[in-house]
């Protein structure tokens, strides 16, 4: 167990470092400092003009490692900075990243923790009552009700929601947000519908497909056989042994959570991270790109390897020294 | 693509030199599918599962075709004559001079705002949009724009998939550890921030757009096919050619590689689904391709709070990218009941 452990946790380090050294790829290569330079004090800029600003924003050292400059080069500190956290300033305006982040992450788990805990939620249990109900009529509507659902983007999603319940109804405000606890409801919860909602579609499908693979299995037939209710055979039987395939789903869905944010956050105003990002991507600020995206990966990597330990807890089947 | 040249005959040329290739291409694929007894069978259940759904992607393909047959010239009587230098397709022909000043109403005899009468009274089916180009011909040519991002996009990325995953499964060893790390790299970057990294850091363009899609779109794919292949390296058949002495290139080509077909031509469908699907929120963000239906609706959502409300440009714009998504993802779901094993029995 302790080997596996190890072994998975090493692998982990093993992609954060692969992520580091692609971004780095990414925004010092494939970008160089001086196309950034120039996308942000403009095409026809001095070439002292570019130099002074590549010296205030850290871009100003040679990019590979070289003779003369082995530890002192772009990559060195790249790779340094990323595995001590330290994403530095703004690019664009100077502010502190981690200020940004800080103040940034709790709108975005206010947003996201309950849309993902009722998307969840929701998503299982429609499935589990649809496979209940496999082939017949209410199985098949809501199949096609959920490929419906699979085929609008979330954008629609957002505006007509917007405009349905925000406009039209007047229930909710369209936008904003204010972290006062009185009124916090008030602006969160077209977001966390609307997240809920956009998302069902996709996962109903995936989960009914999870539960009918198990439903033809010989032990339900045996649970059945033994007078167990269908109650308990769905609840008890089926539902425990698809966790591991749910399990999976659930990690999958972490990155997601941070991008469907990123769309709602944007949609309603919400100051997150990802209304952060996508401020950075009208102000072209490069530096804060650069720590989402890492830390977006670092929490996927982290997730997945805790997937994987929780797989050995959940589904004692799953053998440790293969 | 489009930047290479600038000159109209060449664009035409470019374009219509797409026209005629796709269409060599699904010729072909056609031909290889009549040629193939169970391919026809699993095809003829698709079409008659999935008949509406086939007509309406026609449809699709149809209109998207009609805007790639492209040349120069054609007599006119527009007043601004430089159109008739330049590269139009039959459905800009369709739609010479039916340009406004502003918002029309669909089928108005007067301007939205203020109210003085249009150039083309009642012409125009969809109304026009704020530049007063009517909303049916901007629509229109959004499907060539859709088509191009989800068919290009998948058309180079699952061969490139395909290599990889199969290379890295049926060789193994460094070669598979080399391709899985790149690719767990790859995935653990959340795909909607990668994509907009990608496209920031590739300068905002087209080409960008379909590089970055491409990028972030192959993991999975590759994924599949090394899977699927690590099961198929070990069938006797696979172990009875390599003790013939076939080589590795034909094993992988004449063995290997047809039973990788239905996921091929699954993870098309559904892939070019998806591609669209990115591409409308890439434009909701401000990054996405020009002429788009993603693009049209980010740029109508606002029109929503005016008063009276403007409904003609995000509605037909919506409308359009959801008849497109769902008569795909109902394919989709008809291919994978018909040609993956893995679903029958559980499914239909």
């Amino acid at each position: 167990m302790l080997a596996y452990l190890v072994r998975r946790s090493a692998y982990g380090l093993f992609v954060v470092l692969g992520v580091i050294f692609f971004l780095f790829v990414l925004f010092f290569t494939v970008a160089s400092p001086d196309d950034i330079a120039r996308q942000a004090v403009g095409p026809k800029a001095m070439p002292e003009v570019i130099q002074q600003w590549k010296v205030n924003h850290g871009y100003h050292l040679p990019v590979w490692p070289g003779a003369g400059h082995l530890s002192d080069n772009l990559l060195v500190d790249h790779v340094q900075r990323m595995i001590a956290m330290d994403f530095g300033k703004s690019d664009a305006d100077g502010v502190v990243i981690w200020e940004r982040i800080r103040q940034g992450m709790w709108p975005s788990f206010f947003l996201t923790l309950p849309m993902f805990v009722i998307g969840m939620v929701a998503s299982i249990l429609t499935s589990l009552f649809v496979a209940f109900f496999r082939e017949t009529y209410l199985d098949r509507w809501v199949v096609a009700l959920s490929v419906l659902a699979m085929s609008i983007p979330t954008l629609l999603y957002i505006i007509f929601g917007q405009f349905i319940v925000g406009t039209l109804l007047r229930w909710f405000p369209v936008s904003g947000f204010d972290a006062d606890p009185a009124v916090i409801l008030r602006f969160l919860t077209l977001p966390v519908l609307i997240g809920v909602v956009s998302g069902l579609g996709s996962s109903v499908r995936f989960f009914r497909t999870v539960f009918l693979e198990e439903i033809h299995r010989d032990y339900v037939r045996t649970a059945r056989a033994k007078g167990a209710s269908e109650m308990r055979v769905m609840f008890y039987h089926v539902l425990r042994n698809s966790l591991v395939p749910i399990l999976t789903q659930v990690v999958m869905e972490i990155p997601f959570l941070f991008t469907g944010s990123l769309l709602l956050e944007a949609g309603f105003g919400i100051p997150g991270l990802g209304a952060a990002t996508f401020e950075a991507i009208s102000a072209n600020d490069f530096s804060t790109l650069r720590a989402m995206v890492f830390l977006g990966s670092l929490m996927f990597i982290v997730g997945q390897v805790l997937t994987d330990i929780g797989y050995t807890l959940v589904d004692p089947r799953i053998r440790l020294d293969a | 693509m489009m930047e290479l040249s600038n000159s109209p005959s060449a664009q035409a040329m470019l374009s219509n030199g797409i026209v005629v290739s796709l269409l060599a291409l699904g010729g072909l694929a056609a031909r290889a599918v009549l040629r193939n007894e169970l391919w026809r069978a699993a095809f003829a259940r698709v079409l008659g599962l999935r008949r509406w759904s086939i007509v309406v992607l026609s449809l699709y393909v149809a209109v998207a075709l009609l805007d790639s047959v492209v040349w120069v010239g054609g007599s006119m009587q527009s007043e601004d004559q430089v159109a008739s230098f330049e590269a139009r397709s039959v459905i800009d022909r369709l739609f010479v001079d039916t340009t406004e000043k502003g918002y029309s109403a669909p089928m108005a005899r007067v301007e939205f705002y203020d109210k003085s009468p249009l150039l083309h009274p009642q012409r125009h089916l969809l109304g026009t949009n704020i530049l007063g180009q009517d909303v049916l011909y901007v629509t229109l040519k959004g499907a060539r724009v859709a088509l191009l991002i989800g068919g290009l996009t998948s058309l180079i990325t699952i061969p490139l998939a395909l290599f990889f995953g199969m290379t890295a499964g049926y060789f193994g060893r460094r070669w598979d550890d080399l391709v899985f790390f790149v690719m767990s790299t790859l995935a653990s970057m959340p795909g909607i921030l990668l994509l907009i990294v990608l496209i920031m850091v590739l300068g905002k363009s087209t080409v960008s757009v379909c590089v970055a899609l491409g990028v972030t779109s192959w993991v999975g794919f590759c994924r599949l096919s090394r899977g699927e292949t690590l099961k198929l390296r070990e069938m006797d058949y696979v172990s009875a050619a390599r003790s013939l002495g076939v080589s590795h290139g034909k094993i992988l080509l004449r063995h290997i590689l047809p039973n990788l077909m239905h996921l091929v031509i699954i993870t098309f469908v559904l892939l070019f689904s998806g591609l669209v699907l990115a591409e409308a929120t890439l434009a909701w963000l401000g990054i996405g391709v020009d002429g788009s239906w993603g693009q049209m609706i980010a740029v109508a959502k606002d029109e929503l709070s005016r008063d009276p409300v403007v409904w003609w440009n995000i509605v037909p714009a919506g409308a359009a990218l959801f008849g497109l998504l769902l008569s795909v993802n109902l394919i989709g779901d008809a291919l994978r009941d018909v040609l993956d094993p893995r679903t029958w029995g559980s499914q239909d």
